[in-house]
């Protein structure tokens, strides 16, 4: 079981409070009912699943209950960060392996 | 119907108020658990520029620290997100009417029968809950008032620490049979 | 029978105490503190069980967790019988009754011995190749006759009558291994006052000071010392120590599986006592102090019973106080296992021959096994063990060739050396380092915050074992430096070196059968022929041959196979590498993973507030999620059908009662609450005037609809939301997602109230006569309280938000009241309820009576793909929004194309026929099969109040053929349908006033 440090509770807690929600900063088109089939697709469907550094969006579900944003690495299944939601993609990440 | 002929409200209920699990408890070697009364709750949610109002009508400070809570005259309320509180009241008064009261921007739902407390006390009590809490209850991780929703077995609880034996288990009232029965098993071990 | 081996004065078990005990029906005594293999040593024992593939008989390898051999079932009772525990690890008890596993008709005579016979057939991936056609043979022949032939034991067929637990644990240093190493980093981590856990697998502490008669430590006998260190950790609070717990698994972030073995080695555990306790450890620190497990020679017919590590034959005399034999033999390439001969021969057992394989080898313990007058061989091996039922000689031959000679013996002691056991290590992801001079795999790169000490790590020699585990266990742990000092070394044992891969005589052209793998019936040949057969990685090595495989994970086998391997491919070791350690280290029980979530903790059982009501009124029950519902109320010799079709019956003629509290509720709270329900439904909200209901539609952003519900304005800033049963804990998580993420601007909370409310839904004509009286503060009246409104007010004198709503197509409300205070109005809208003749109805006759009226169950008559249109909702999406979440998915091409399947009425031509929900329709029902099937069957019922059965359906093109006959073939012929609307009583709506 993993811990994953929560940016709201700043601390970290363990993996079974938490819940993956999926791909982070896939933003929603404020006129989503405008968009091509293309844009929308790109939109709903397209994932990267990067076999590395992944953006994802986890819950601390049965925690503080906020959604926030995490950068992980696919292949080692290492945290390397956690920021709120909102927040930019961050540009420089901590202990990266390259 | 005419208008005239609806009733206006009398004071109080006619029929009995039965709580879950009411009245249980166990006794185990160096833990003791307890289904408390009833107790007046409400789930508060609210942006920081209300915090100091809502403390105000509360008569009591909200908490601003992740897994932390604050106590006075039968009153609790515990951080649970960085815009979401627990209030608890113990002594009869109703925090719905107070935070009722004020035109600051907030939400306050009134939950008193969703949730179902026991109390966990005893030099045991850490060693029961952690059966099936993957959190670090240790005096130095989860200090006496530390208090943060989380996992006991297949449920989400609020856990509170009330002393450094003892502590409060809140989940909600369908709950409260698995919470009960989980913590009595694990009590049996912790005992063993 | 008496203990003819056990040895007076040797081992440090006490008399006093005897265990009677039985094995294979024969009854047998030992001592207390014996394990099940000490004692059956001490009365002669040594075959113990038939090989896995072969059926060949074998005894014990080991006196530890490593064992592969000497796998026996333990016999409780019918119900706790536990196969495959290693004799080697099971503590004696009175009365403990242990049965041999894989043999028939009995352990000394085995008909499936006559796969030994065979053997020539069954080499190394012979299931792979033989039992491949034809491939019907393989599920009705092959497999079932290899499974009765083979596998590991039996696994009893009752429930398991113990009971586990689990412990979440958190400590500042981990320490795995209860050795000298082990000791020594806890002692120096506990002085520093932080939190430690110190676990071992045996029921002692001490790991190899258990046989070591030669250390000496702060002036006691290594083992004493070891005793006292320990008393000295467990009476420190700090500590938590835990013996008879083996740590199966090391995974991310210091987090590590232990499974304590907490009654198995007493004779009549309390009732209170777990069998066994998991703990799930997250430590700062682990000091993994494993140890080394010594390996055997590999030469031919070395399984024989009475062939075993010299260590082992050591623990069982210096511990137990048992000799192995009266006549041993010793065959080595390291010098272990002379002190195991100098320890018997001073016990008092001869000691025939030492084999040497090595040239010309010095050292003390030479010189002492000579001064002692054992015979002394060097550069000679055994190539062949003599006896079958139990090792009657060993054959000696200088290792190049020559001249055979025989000496007869009762026991061979062999020691190849020591492995490291890096298991732990491994499962941690950290990477080994092959240490050429000393042939062996020894911790490289760390992956995790954990450092290995002592023989784990190729330290050799008591003192740099205690130097290097106390800095280790004192280094960063505390902030308080250890006030302690170091234990001192006044003496010790050491050894390295030694060989691996095959002996001399079971070399690369030997046929012979030198086993490499005792658990999986590996031989040397085996190995080789794989490499032959084209397998180039040790991984495919491993998975050919089953070498190091299975419950063993190669713990005496993995580094002689790799060395055979290697040899053959003509590569040096660590170029063919290492396989992979797996967990759990040796075999954890399903019970010990399940721990606590048993019967009613299994899954919680949620009931509602009005649930005893229902139970006292003897309802049926059914689950819904983790929920128990009231599926119907049968009276006094009624059956589902007839007591459906009377509380159908009663709502529509008089009224019911029905409890609703299951729903999901969201209080939707804040100046933003309109525009946000306005974004997650499809219909409009902002217009709705407080003390109004609208029905609402919940899609995701695919266009698809995902939950629906009754929705009351309970003020401008305030909703009261419903959603399905099932739906809301996923409902709540979908909303919190949009708001927190996407609409985060919003001003508005979302807080879930299922369960503060119980729900009292009361349908019929008669519903408000019945809540009427007990009103307060509500205006019941059409004109106030019309259809789709909510009030809040008082019931019994209790807070009530009284909705006028229907899921029945008749009159009806839904009384929300306090979860408390749920039975109590319950009972007293029941009373009332009396006086009109209304009855109680469960979800059965509520799924009925909203099929009457074609109102949809979304998971029911929706399943994922089905858009509001084909659901035949258009009239429930506001067309003026710019945005509602699955605005831009619902205008997707394919969900907007012609010939969607929607939802329509069905009814049978024949009206007594009730369609099976699930059928598949078609339009032509002589069509060659596979026939094309234009849709499925979603609800379907006996109405008794239409006087015929109904259904809905989900069909191609549905409403454009309204009136079509189509067909539903089933295995008994085909039922016509009509295709219809959907609603089947009532068609105008008039009842909701009625």
């Amino acid at each position: 079981m993993l811990l994953i440090r929560c940016p709201y509770c700043e601390e970290e807690r363990p993996e079974l409070e938490f819940r993956n929600a999926g791909e982070a900063h896939i933003a929603r088109s404020p006129n989503i009912a405008g968009e091509s089939d293309d844009d929308f697709e790109k939109f709903f469907f397209i994932r990267s699943n990067p076999k590395g550094i992944i953006y994802e969006r986890w819950r601390h579900m049965h925690g503080c209950a906020r959604f926030f944003n995490a950068v992980r690495d696919t292949v080692s299944d290492r945290f390397l960060m956690t920021y709120k939601a909102g927040e930019p993609k961050p540009a420089k990440l901590p202990g990266a392996a390259k | 119907m005419a208008k005239a002929a609806v009733k206006t409200a009398v004071a109080g209920p006619s029929v009995e108020r039965r709580p879950a699990v009411a009245g249980q408890s166990l006794s185990a070697t160096g833990v003791t658990l307890v289904v408390l009364p009833p107790a007046e709750r409400i789930s508060l949610r609210a942006p920081d520029a209300s915090i100091a109002a809502l403390s105000k009508a509360l008569g009591i400070a909200l908490p601003l620290r992740p897994k932390t809570s604050a106590a006075k005259a039968g009153r609790t309320a515990l951080w649970l997100g960085p815009d979401e509180w627990l209030v608890i009241d113990e002594s009869g008064k109703d925090p719905l009417a107070d935070c009722a009261k004020i035109s600051a921007l907030h939400s306050a739902v009134g939950i008193s029968h969703r949730n179902v407390a026991v109390s966990v006390t005893g030099p045991a009590a850490a060693t029961t809950i952690n059966a099936g809490c993957p959190q670090d209850l240790s005096l130095d991780a989860f200090p006496i008032g530390a208090a943060s929703r989380t996992i006991l077995g297949k449920v989400e609880i609020v856990l509170l620490r009330t002393a450094a034996d003892a502590f409060r288990v809140e989940c909600w009232r369908s709950f409260s049979d698995y919470v009960f029965t989980f913590l009595s098993e694990a009590a049996r071990d912790a005992a063993a | 029978m008496s203990a003819t081996f056990r040895i007076a004065g040797a081992g440090r078990l006490k008399q006093a105490k005897i265990a009677g005990f039985s094995f294979d029906g024969r009854p047998y005594t030992g001592i207390e503190g014996d394990t099940l293999a000490s004692a059956l040593l001490a009365n002669g024992v040594h075959l113990v069980g038939r090989s896995f593939k072969y059926h060949r008989p074998r005894g014990f390898l080991s006196a530890g967790a490593e064992e592969p051999n000497a796998l026996v079932e333990i016999k409780r009772d019918a119900a706790r019988k536990t196969p495959n525990v290693r004799a080697t690890v099971q503590e004696l008890y009175d009365g403990l009754t242990a049965q041999s596993q894989n043999r028939w008709p009995s352990l000394a005579f085995d008909i499936g011995a006559v796969s030994s016979i065979a053997s020539p057939m069954l080499s190394a991936g012979f299931y792979y190749k033989t039992f491949m056609w034809p491939k019907a043979a393989w599920k009705n022949l092959y497999e079932p006759k290899i499974r009765a032939a083979a596998g590991l034991g039996v696994a009893p067929d009752q429930p398991d009558p113990d009971h586990y637990s689990a412990r979440f644990a958190h400590c500042e240093v981990l320490v795995l291994g209860g050795g000298a190493a082990g000791i020594a980093a806890a002692l120096a981590a506990a002085e520093t006052g932080v939190r430690v856990i110190l676990a071992d697998e045996q029921a002692e502490f001490g790991g190899s000071l258990r046989f070591e008669s030669g250390a000496k430590i702060e002036g006691q006998d290594g083992f004493s010392w070891a005793q006292s260190a320990l008393a000295k950790l467990s009476a420190m609070d700090n500590v938590r120590v835990l013996p008879r717990t083996t740590a199966f698994g090391y995974y991310a972030q210091n987090f590590v599986g232990l499974v304590e073995r907490v009654s198995d080695h007493l004779q009549s555990p309390g009732r209170d006592l777990p069998r066994e306790r998991q703990w799930q450890v997250r430590a700062k620190r682990v000091v993994l102090a494993t140890g080394a497990i010594e390996r055997h020679m590999v030469f031919a017919d070395n399984d024989r019973p009475g062939v075993m590590l010299a260590s082992a034959a050591r623990t069982y005399l210096n511990h137990y106080g048992v000799a192995v034999g009266r006549n041993i033999g010793v065959y080595t390439a390291n010098d272990s296992a002379y002190a195991a001969a100098i320890d018997l021969k001073k016990a008092g057992i001869n000691v025939a021959a030492i084999v040497d394989l090595r040239d010309n080898p010095t050292g003390p313990a030479i010189d002492e096994a000579r001064a002692l007058g054992i015979e002394v061989n060097f550069g000679r091996a055994v190539i062949r063990a003599g006896g079958k039922l139990r090792v009657s000689s060993m054959t000696v031959q200088p290792k190049n060739g020559g001249g055979e000679r025989t000496i007869p013996v009762d026991a061979i002691l062999m020691s190849a050396g020591w492995t490291p056991s890096v298991h732990l290590f491994s499962q941690s992801r950290g990477k080994v380092a092959f240490n050429d001079e000393t042939k062996r795999f020894v911790p490289g790169i760390y992956a995790q915050d954990c450092v290995s000490v002592g023989a784990c790590n190729g330290t050799d020699g008591l003192s740099a074992t205690i130097d290097e585990a106390y800095a280790a266990g004192a280094k960063d742990a505390g902030s308080k430096p250890a006030k302690g000092t170091k234990p001192k070394v006044d003496a010790s044992e050491s050894w390295s070196r030694g060989m691996l891969g095959a002996a001399p005589g079971a070399g690369a052209d030997a046929t012979v059968k030198a086993f490499v793998d005792f658990q999986n019936d590996v031989t040397a040949k085996d190995i080789r022929q794989a490499v032959h057969e084209g397998m180039r990685s040790i991984e495919h090595v491993k998975r050919f041959t089953t070498n190091g495989m299975a419950t063993d994970q190669g713990k005496t086998s993995n580094m002689h196979g790799l060395a055979i391997a290697a040899e053959t491919l003509g590569k040096p070791i660590p170029q063919v590498g290492l396989t992979t350690f797996r967990a759990p280290y040796t075999p954890v029980t399903f019970g010990s993973i399940v721990g606590l979530a048993r019967g009613p903790l299994f899954d919680p059982t949620r009931k509602t507030a009005i649930h005893p009501w229902a139970e006292r009124q003897g309802a049926m029950f059914e689950d819904v999620g983790q929920w128990k519902r009231a599926w119907y109320f049968p009276k006094p010799g009624e059956d589902i059908h007839a007591a459906v079709d009377r509380e159908c019956v009663t709502v529509r003629k008089t009224a019911g009662l029905f409890d609703a509290s299951t729903l999901g509720k969201i209080e939707v709270v804040g100046p933003d609450a309109a525009k946000f329900m306005e974004l997650l439904y499809t219909n409009p909200w902002e217009k709705l005037e407080p003390g109004r209901c609208r029905y609402g539609i919940m899609l995701r952003e695919d266009g698809f609809i995902y939950d629906d519900g009754v929705v009351g304005r309970l003020a401008a800033d305030r909703f009261h939301v419903t959603t399905t049963t099932g739906g809301a804990p996923r409902v709540m998580n979908h909303m919190e997602d949009y708001l927190q993420t996407e609409f985060p601007h919003l001003n508005v909370w979302l807080t879930s109230i299922t369960e503060q409310w119980a729900v009292i839904a009361v349908q019929g004509p008669k519903s408000r006569d019945i809540i009427a009286p007990l009103v307060e503060g509500i205006d019941m009246s059409d004109e106030a309280l019309p259809h789709m409104s909510v009030r809040e007010g008082r019931i019994c004198g209790v807070p009530t938000r009284l909705f006028r709503m229907s899921f029945s197509g008749e009159r009806g409300f839904e009384v929300n009241v306090p979860a408390d205070y749920g039975e109590a109005v319950w009972e007293a809208l029941w009373a009332e309820g009396q006086k009109h003749g209304a009855c109680a109805y469960g979800t059965e006759s509520m799924h009925v009576l909203r099929a009457e009226k074609g109102y949809i169950i979304v998971g029911q008559d929706t399943d994922g793909t089905v858009t509001p249109n084909d659901a035949g909702l258009d009239w429930a999406v506001g067309k003026k929004k710019a945005d509602f979440v699955g605005i831009r998915g619902m205008a997707r091409p394919d969900l907007v194309a012609k010939g969607r399947k929607q939802l329509v009425g069905l009814k049978t031509r024949d009206p007594k026929v009730v369609l099976e929900e699930g059928a598949q329709i078609v339009a032509d029902p002589k069509q060659a099969i596979p026939m094309k099937m234009i849709g499925h069957v979603t609800s379907s019922y006996w109405s008794q109040n239409c006087g015929r059965s109904i259904a809905l359906g989900l069909v191609a093109g549905g409403r454009d053929r309204m009136g079509e006959t189509l067909y539903v073939p089933m295995p008994n012929g085909v039922i016509e349908v009509e295709v219809t609307g959907m609603v089947f009583f009532d068609e105008k709506g008039e009842r909701l006033n009625g």
